[in-house]
């Protein structure tokens, strides 16, 4: 575990900070396939969060579902 | 375990403070959410357990700095599960959750706040959650980082002196990056510890009295808990309008449960108002070092449990949905608005945990009844609108 969040980090901080010095290669006239609604992670957020919600009912695993997270409060 | 639980704690929160620091020395883009409200009836009816509800999203932005949200969410449960039907009996309950939210859009970073509050009649839960996103690298990578921390009251019906607690904390690591022009990752962390009651009072585990009878007595969980998960999420625009996704997410936790899911998704829009989303997911996860469906006899060990959502299980998702967007170009205060249906159905299959009313029924000694399996059907039904 400790070894996971250290080279979580490691990777985070390499990102960072090389991204101070390497220009972004995709142009911002470029994006607009990125930013069509159908590419978002979670286009309806009431959606999202309540099939979160059913899973983290009914499965021992949580977390890093994306989005706001924060747990279900269920038991 | 108390003391792993520290180590692992103090490690994120010192990560999560370098991080802070690092992100504090780099300028950026970013906005606050879309204005939408969305309201929304869902139902889940599986296992005996039907819940359903509805479920109201309202985000508005406050001048140019400030978006604010309140979420309202209902779950009407009747449950006659297969623990209900084995040991207590069947049951109607109401959940009610109430959340509020503050997005703050300052020096290019955004900073949020929520605060939620879920009653039931013998559950309370109060979490807060806070988190800070930014973009960086010409709006290609954003980096977020968030901290939530809950408190549940677990209380007993028809003993109102019954009141354990149980506290939460979440801390969280999310990266997005733009690949190509057509291609988007996500890369998730998120570590949580609980620490407190953690059972279900009303759960209990079954132990052999002799080679043909059974009995039952309350499970006992640890009172702390760990939890880690890494996802990634990768999201494709084909050369025509339409997206494809995909998500694989590893968990493991201090109990000893290893899980991990897999899903991939195709979104495809049609004509100038449709748009169709189709997925499949698959879960599978290992047993709590602490579970057994059957304990050879009373006491059997320091931890009990013969909860199904501990047990090695394994679970396949089908899902498909349907918006149809109206008023695209506008009508009175809209911007837009949408129309959206989506099923979902889930398959589980237990590995170890068996049924007890159908083994009965057929004579079965104790820990050879069928496996428990079952479907459940997941419906939900939303319109929202933008302004």
């Amino acid at each position: 575990m400790n070894r996971l969040t250290l080279l979580l980090f490691l990777i985070s901080s390499v990102l960072i900070n090389t991204a101070c010095s390497i220009k972004p290669w995709v142009k911002p006239y470029e994006r607009d396939h990125l930013a069509d609604s159908i590419m978002s992670f979670s286009r309806d957020p009431v959606s999202a969060s309540y099939l979160h919600h059913v899973y983290q009912a009914r499965e021992g695993a949580r977390g890093a579902e994306g989005g706001q997270g924060g747990g279900c409060g269920c038991n | 375990m108390d003391r792993a639980v520290a180590v692992v704690v103090t490690d994120t929160r010192y990560i999560l403070l370098l991080l802070l620091l690092l992100l504090s020395r780099i300028t950026a883009a970013a906005v606050l959410p879309e204005e939408r409200a969305d309201a929304m009836f869902h139902s889940y009816d599986g296992g005996g357990v039907t819940i359903n509800g509805p479920s109201i999203l309202v985000r508005k932005q406050l001048g140019n700095s400030f978006s604010m949200s309140g979420k309202y969410y209902v779950d009407s449960i009747t449950s006659a599960s297969i623990d209900v039907v084995a040991t207590a009996s069947p049951y109607n309950e109401k959940r009610t959750e109430y959340n509020l939210g503050l997005d703050y859009l300052r020096d290019k970073v955004t900073m949020s706040a929520a605060f939620t509050i879920s009653e039931e009649n013998d559950f309370n839960a109060k979490s807060m959650h806070l988190g800070v996103s930014q973009e960086i690298f010409g709006g290609m990578t954003t980096v977020s980082l968030g901290y939530s921390r809950g408190w549940d009251t677990v209380g007993k019906l028809g003993d109102p002196s019954y009141a354990k607690d149980a506290d939460r904390q979440n801390y969280r690591i999310g990266l997005s990056q733009v690949l190509t022009k057509n291609l988007l990752m996500e890369l998730g962390y998120e570590t949580i510890t609980d620490e407190g009651f953690l059972n279900n009072p009303y759960r209990r585990v079954r132990y052999l009295t002799s080679a043909t009878t059974f009995d039952y007595q309350d499970e006992i969980y640890p009172n702390t808990r760990t939890t880690n998960a890494v996802a990634f999420r990768a999201k494709y625009y084909l050369p025509y309008r339409a997206a494809l996704h995909g998500e694989y997410r590893i968990f493991n936790d201090t109990w000893g449960i290893n899980a991990s899911n897999f899903e991939v998704g195709y979104t495809h829009p049609f004509r100038k108002n449709w748009i169709f989303d189709f997925k499949v997911r698959s879960y599978t996860q290992t047993s709590a070092d602490f579970y057994n469906d059957l304990f050879p006899f009373v006491n059997a060990q320091n931890f009990l449990a013969r909860d199904k959502e501990l047990s090695s299980f394994s679970s396949l998702t089908y899902g498909a949905g349907v918006s149809y967007e109206f008023a695209k170009s506008g009508w009175r205060f809209i911007d837009k608005g949408s129309i959206n249906f989506s099923y979902n159905r889930i398959r589980f299959d237990y590995d170890d945990f068996r049924n007890i009313p159908v083994g009965s029924a057929n004579g079965d000694a104790p820990g050879a009844e069928p496996l428990y399996g079952f479907d459940a059907d997941v419906v939900q039904f939303y319109i929202s609108i933008w302004y």
